[in-house]
């Protein structure tokens, strides 16, 4: 069975539907907050991706996000234009997590002390961004400019033609597409004996090492793809924001960003992007007025999610839709469904 | 010669501080393998209870040793209550809904006492060291470490408290053996060390003022420091605090405090890198 099959009998249908929409949004909605919506939901696609089928949770996935803004603004300062430093983007963050990757999953590292080690790298990227203020801290042309970050880079153009900038609706396309391709190479990816060890791990790490995997290569392997994919959201966001701070790395960015994640369901593809997408509306509305802090209701959305709905509200939703329909078709016809699609539950959507 | 009785007394100092803001975060991990990730919030309010209650004219040293830990430590109770009960044995679950606690609290705050520094003058004096100025409080706090550091190991050595708490350290069915209730001793945990991180809050606040966001300040060194340090509570937290209190100032001396900072962090990968288990997992494995 190839990957491209198994990614073909189920959802071509819901994601035609889903390009389709994507693509008439901006004739009904702001393109500029679209924009950045869908920016959102890549960052939180590419945690739930490693998180949700891996099990491997990042608590500083802002890392990755802030370096992809940081490699883009820097290297499109230096060259003026923006095809290599859009690769750029996405290779930089990819390559330190390889690094940091290798340096946990090989120390047999895992759970709480990923997490502190995350969480930490983070940190030192933002202690560091935040102290670069001066004219010694310059790479190239590119000032990092300390607290105030970076200003007035070069945005997207078009691949070959720098004198011709994109602005207002294309790169609402760009991120539509970028978020739309993401998704797909994450589907072909799960649907691969790669995807299928990840969720092996996941569910039994010392079965799956018995097996003969290299487990750390692996886990590796899904970090570094997904902090590519981080890399790519914070590069586009640089061009929403046309400025890069050392904000980006900030703990504030590292819990939203897993709130998303969490709120919108472990183990699905689609719960994150949802996830971010409504949360992140709601972070805009918030912004909007003065009365309610924004991370009091964030704080309690994360409280109130652990607490009652651990799995998240799409997994959530799904389960009680898969209940509702075997109920009604009989439990043997279902179990057979089950075994058809060979999945678990926690891969659909 | 004066310079170097500066550099001695701020390491002296940065040990002190870390094992104060460790200490309560210490014992709930090392008691209940439950990470606090609102530690650095629970720090911040004991800062704005002590705060607020010396501008309401209440005695500083009163509000900051008395009032402080009892506010945070009823704080503590009822998270404890309402949040952490549910999730024992859910180790990334406590991470993540302390998490969200931390946020609400950094709202919250925000709300009643605007988004603006709110400080309090230190009620010791600066003294002169040969030419150099010298921050008197900083005295304090030092010494407040070492009584409480001394007051724990007493405590956890020779009392049937201590006993209890030193069983729970071990498993659950430790305590449930010697008769008491596992949960029980949790919650009485929780309490407690909420207190300790809201003494920590009191006796720092005059000497650094607060924001709401001056939790992540606390919440990253403590966690370094009580991971760094491993299961044993007094042992850990205190060897890991000094190592990280010399290397943090012998460096901030050399090359600025944000490489002495980074210094730190960048110590801490490589620690937790080579000793998963922690410094105690290594060494002074039958410490408390």
């Amino acid at each position: 069975m190839t990957g491209w099959r198994s990614i073909g009998r189920v959802q071509w249908g819901w994601f035609v539907a889903a390009a389709a929409v994507l693509a008439l949004l901006p004739l009904a909605f702001d393109t500029h907050t679209a924009t950045v919506l869908l920016i959102w939901a890549l960052f939180a696609m590419s945690l739930g991706l490693m998180w949700g089928f891996a099990g491997l949770l990042s608590f500083g996935h802002s890392a990755y996000f802030g370096l992809g803004a940081y490699a883009y603004a820097i290297s499109s300062v230096n060259m003026g234009e923006s095809t290599i430093p859009l690769v750029l983007a996405v290779l930089v963050p990819a390559l330190f997590a390889a690094v940091v990757g290798a340096m946990m999953f090989y120390g047999r590292i895992s759970d709480v002390y990923m997490g502190v080690i995350t969480l930490v790298v983070t940190l030192i990227l933002f202690k560091f961004m935040s102290a670069t203020a001066g004219d010694a801290y310059r790479i190239g042309d590119a000032r990092l400019g300390g607290f105030n970050g970076i200003p007035g880079f070069p945005t997207l153009n078009l691949p070959g033609f720098p004198e011709i900038s994109l602005y207002g609706v294309p790169p609402y396309y760009v991120c539509a597409a970028s978020l739309l391709l993401c998704y797909l190479l994450s589907r072909w990816i799960l649907a691969r004996s790669f995807g299928r060890v990840l969720v092996g791990i996941r569910e039994n790490e010392a079965r799956c090492e018995l097996m003969g995997y290299d487990v750390a290569l692996y886990k590796t392997g899904i970090f570094t793809i997904s902090a590519g994919m981080a890399g790519l959201a914070g590069c586009l966001f640089a061009n929403w924001a046309e400025i890069v701070t050392p904000g980006l790395f900030a703990l504030g960015q590292a819990a939203e960003v897993l709130i998303w994640v969490i709120a919108g369901g472990l183990g699905t593809l689609i719960g994150p992007i949802l996830g971010a997408m409504a949360l992140g509306m709601v972070k805009l509305l918030l912004g909007q007025q003065t009365l309610i802090d924004n991370s009091l209701v964030l704080g309690a959305i994360l409280i109130v999610v652990v607490l009652a709905i651990p799995r998240g509200v799409v997994p959530t939703v799904q389960r009680a839709w898969g209940w509702r329909t075997r109920t009604r078709r009989g439990r043997a016809k279902a179990a057979s469904a089950r075994r058809r699609l060979g999945g678990s539950p926690g891969e659909s959507a | 010669m004066d310079y170097a009785g500066v550099v001695l007394l701020e390491v002296l100092y940065m040990i002190a501080f870390l094992a104060l803001t460790s200490a309560g975060l210490a014992i709930v991990f090392g008691m209940m393998r439950v990470i606090n990730l609102a530690h650095g919030e629970f720090v911040m309010l004991g800062g704005y209870t002590t705060i607020a209650c010396a501008r309401a004219g209440i005695d500083i040293y009163f509000a900051m040793l008395v009032l402080a830990p009892l506010v945070v430590g009823i704080w503590g109770l009822i998270v404890e209550r309402l949040i952490i009960r549910f999730l024992y044995g859910r180790m990334i679950d406590t991470m993540l809904a302390t998490w969200g606690l931390s946020l609400l609290m950094v709202g919250a705050v925000t709300l009643i006492f605007g988004s603006s520094a709110v400080s309090v003058p230190a009620p010791i004096p600066g003294y002169r060291l040969g030419s150099y100025q010298m921050g008197g409080y900083n005295l304090f706090i030092i010494a407040v470490t070492i009584l409480l550091v001394l007051a724990l190991w007493f405590m956890l050595r020779f009392t049937r408290a201590g006993l209890i708490a030193r069983g729970a350290m071990q498993g659950p069915d430790v305590v449930a053996s010697l008769g008491y209730n596992p949960r029980k001793v949790y919650m009485i945990t929780f309490t407690a060390g909420a207190a300790l991180s809201g003494l920590a809050g009191g006796v720092l606040a005059p000497l650094t003022g607060l924001l709401p966001s001056s939790g992540g300040a606390y919440i990253a060194k403590a966690f370094i420091t009580v991971i760094t340090g491993g299961a044993a509570v007094i042992s850990g937290t205190l060897s890991s605090a000094a190592l990280f209190g010399v290397i943090n100032q012998l460096t901030s001396f050399g090359a600025g405090p944000v490489i002495g900072e980074i210094a730190m962090l960048a110590l801490a990968i490589v620690l937790l890198r080579l000793m998963p288990q922690g410094i105690t997992g290594r060494f002074f494995r039958n410490g408390t």
